[in-house]
């Protein structure tokens, strides 16, 4: 394995690193985080006029490991591992690439599952609500942390490319490039409508106890599994399961006389999604991400026009969609285009034709990874 | 620079912004950029082309204009640019009519369909025009919608365009008088600046 790893484009063996901050964080909701902790962790190295650093925000259900391998023995790589590395899109070669696990997070960072200092137990359902601000403000601290004057590029994909825009009208003067990949200026309400059933998934499991299971020894894996179900579902596109999976059996025949039943592929895969979620991620912190998505509305502060609020903005924005991605779907990327367009700030735009669905922003697609490429040469070149 | 790249880079002010529709791998805006301190945003369809215009530092919006270019805009560039492409979209009139509602002036370039050789092919061999300025044949050709200088003239005079200038350029690029004095009949590709 070690071998393997040594020899891809790959960052290698990677250890997350924490930063604490004493100061307190002032949140949108109105209430404050008294001090929290902010685990990441960095690929490439920093220059010494500091300018090449570049941000990664993570979406709904991702965490700081982006790139490489935590051990030698582990055959996961991060999740962005497709496009951070030496010569790959984000180019570690040239970039000191930052990618930490936001607040509210459950690996690692202060969330729902750390300890609330002024009582001593795990915070659980009464940790603040986030919004996308919260985060972009708290990445900001890193940044400062770390001695980062100004991004080279502040890229994310779905709710990731949310926090990059949201970075450009927060920082304006502390980020040259935004790339925003599948993402939206905010949610439809069908988006908020998938958000509410994979909630009420959760809510609905006995073992979620208005979450407080921690207080239970309880884990509302049912509720957290199928909330995971329902979000791959649209995650991915009709064809990419249809290419996947097709009416494939895993088990039993469909023949007269068989009364054992059947079982397709695409049932087991997502059972098996789901449970695999459910041991590895936090309820609370699902709850709380996808309320942040659903808050999130980019002109909302600005008079509803994203317009007016993308005029606050100094940086270049690249901003890439998928044609199959029906969660965050091309048309809502071009209305990201037209406002900046409008706002008369540089943009430059490529849908990408593609079969996997809101995925594919994950996935190594020769015409994706070749454009991405190119704009990230041109940030390199200008940094 | 292809030859009638050269001739309407005249046109372009220096500092101006210029929207080029149709950029390709964006060799035009890229010179704009470098000898005319230009602002500019290219559109294309082609994949290959926006990923070479995006490496050349370009901005660049993957957006075909057929589908309307209503999302810039009115008099948001100096000169929108339609180089080589009219004769490729299905409404040249309304792109036209669109140029000049995003731009203070458009410049448009064209194959001039009534070129000598073209009225050769057609009239006497009784075939579709196929030259190395034209290459494709008829079932595959991306051009759908050729016209000669008379019909863009007529067009103008039509939707109230006002041509600031125009050019020719022919067969050679040493002999361009014969395409001044006939273009509709020496013109390969004829060059106009445009205005409301």
């Amino acid at each position: 394995m070690l071998s393997e790893i040594v020899n891809s484009q790959s960052v290698g063996i990677v250890t997350p690193q924490v930063a604490y901050f004493d100061e307190p964080l002032q949140l949108t909701c109105g209430r404050a985080l008294p001090n929290y902790e902010l685990v990441y962790e960095t690929y490439g190295a920093l220059n010494t006029q500091r300018s090449n650093a570049v941000l990664i925000c993570h979406a709904l259900s991702g965490n700081h490991h982006a790139a490489g391998y935590h051990s030698t023995d582990t055959k996961k790589a991060g999740w962005w591992d497709e496009c951070i590395g030496p010569g790959k899109p984000i180019d570690t070669n040239h970039f000191f690439v930052v990618s930490l696990n936001n607040l509210g997070g459950c690996h690692g960072s202060t969330g729902p599952n750390t300890i609330n200092p002024s009582t001593g137990k795990v915070w659980g359902p009464d940790f603040p609500p986030m919004r996308t601000t919260d985060w972009v403000q708290s990445q900001a601290k890193l940044a400062d942390h770390l001695g980062i004057d100004c991004w080279a590029a502040v890229i994310g994909g779905s709710l990731g490319g949310m926090q990059a825009m949201r970075w450009s009208l927060e920082f304006p003067e502390r980020i040259r490039h935004c790339v925003v990949i599948a993402a939206a200026l905010k949610l439809s309400a069908q988006n908020l409508a998938f958000n509410e059933v994979a909630r009420q998934a959760i809510e609905s499991d006995p073992d979620f106890f208005s979450g407080t299971y921690q207080d239970h020894s309880k884990v509302p894996a049912r509720g957290l599994s199928l909330a995971r179900m329902i979000g791959h579902i649209t995650y991915l596109s009709d064809d990419a399961m249809a290419n996947k999976f097709g009416r494939d059996l895993q088990s039993g025949s469909l023949d007269r006389g068989d009364n054992v039943g059947a079982e397709f592929q695409v049932q087991s895969y997502l059972r098996y999604q789901g449970s695999q979620f459910s041991g590895n991620f936090d309820a609370n912190t699902y709850i709380l991400m996808t309320r942040a998505l659903d808050y999130f509305d980019l002109a909302l502060r600005y008079d509803n026009d994203p317009v007016a609020a993308f005029r606050h903005a100094q940086c270049s924005f690249f901003v890439v969609s998928f044609s199959t991605d029906w969660r965050f779907s091309p048309v809502r990327s071009r209305e990201i285009v037209n406002a900046l367009i409008a706002a008369d700030r540089p943009v430059s735009y490529a849908e990408i034709e593609a079969n996997e669905g809101h995925d594919a922003f994950l996935m190594p697609i020769p015409r994706y990874l070749d454009v991405f490429r190119a704009y990230m040469q041109r940030v390199a070149e200008t940094d | 620079m292809r030859l009638d790249l050269s001739h309407i880079q005249r046109w372009i002010a220096p500092n101006s912004r210029v929207l080029d529709l149709g950029c390709g791998d964006g060799v035009f805006l890229e010179f704009l950029r470098d000898q005319r301190q230009v602002r500019g945003t290219g559109l294309e369809i082609d994949q290959d082309y926006i990923t070479a215009a995006i490496s050349r530092g370009l901005n660049v919006v993957e957006q075909n204009m057929d589908e309307g270019l209503s999302n810039f805009p009115d008099h948001s560039f100096d000169t929108v640019v339609l180089a080589l492409a009219l004769q490729a979209v299905n409404y040249p009139d309304r792109v036209l009519e669109e140029m000049l509602r995003i731009g203070r002036e458009g410049i448009v370039t064209f194959p001039n369909f009534g070129h000598w050789r073209c009225r050769l092919m057609l009239g006497i061999r009784g075939h579709m025009p196929v030259s190395g300025f034209m290459p494709y044949t008829w079932y595959n050709t991306p051009n759908i919608h050729f016209c000669t200088v008379n019909d863009f003239e007529d067009l103008c005079r039509d939707k109230g365009i006002r041509i600031l200038a125009r050019n020719m350029v022919g067969n050679t690029r040493r002999q361009p008088i014969l395409a001044r004095k006939w273009p509709n009949l020496f013109a390969t590709t004829a060059i106009y600046r445009i205005t409301r």
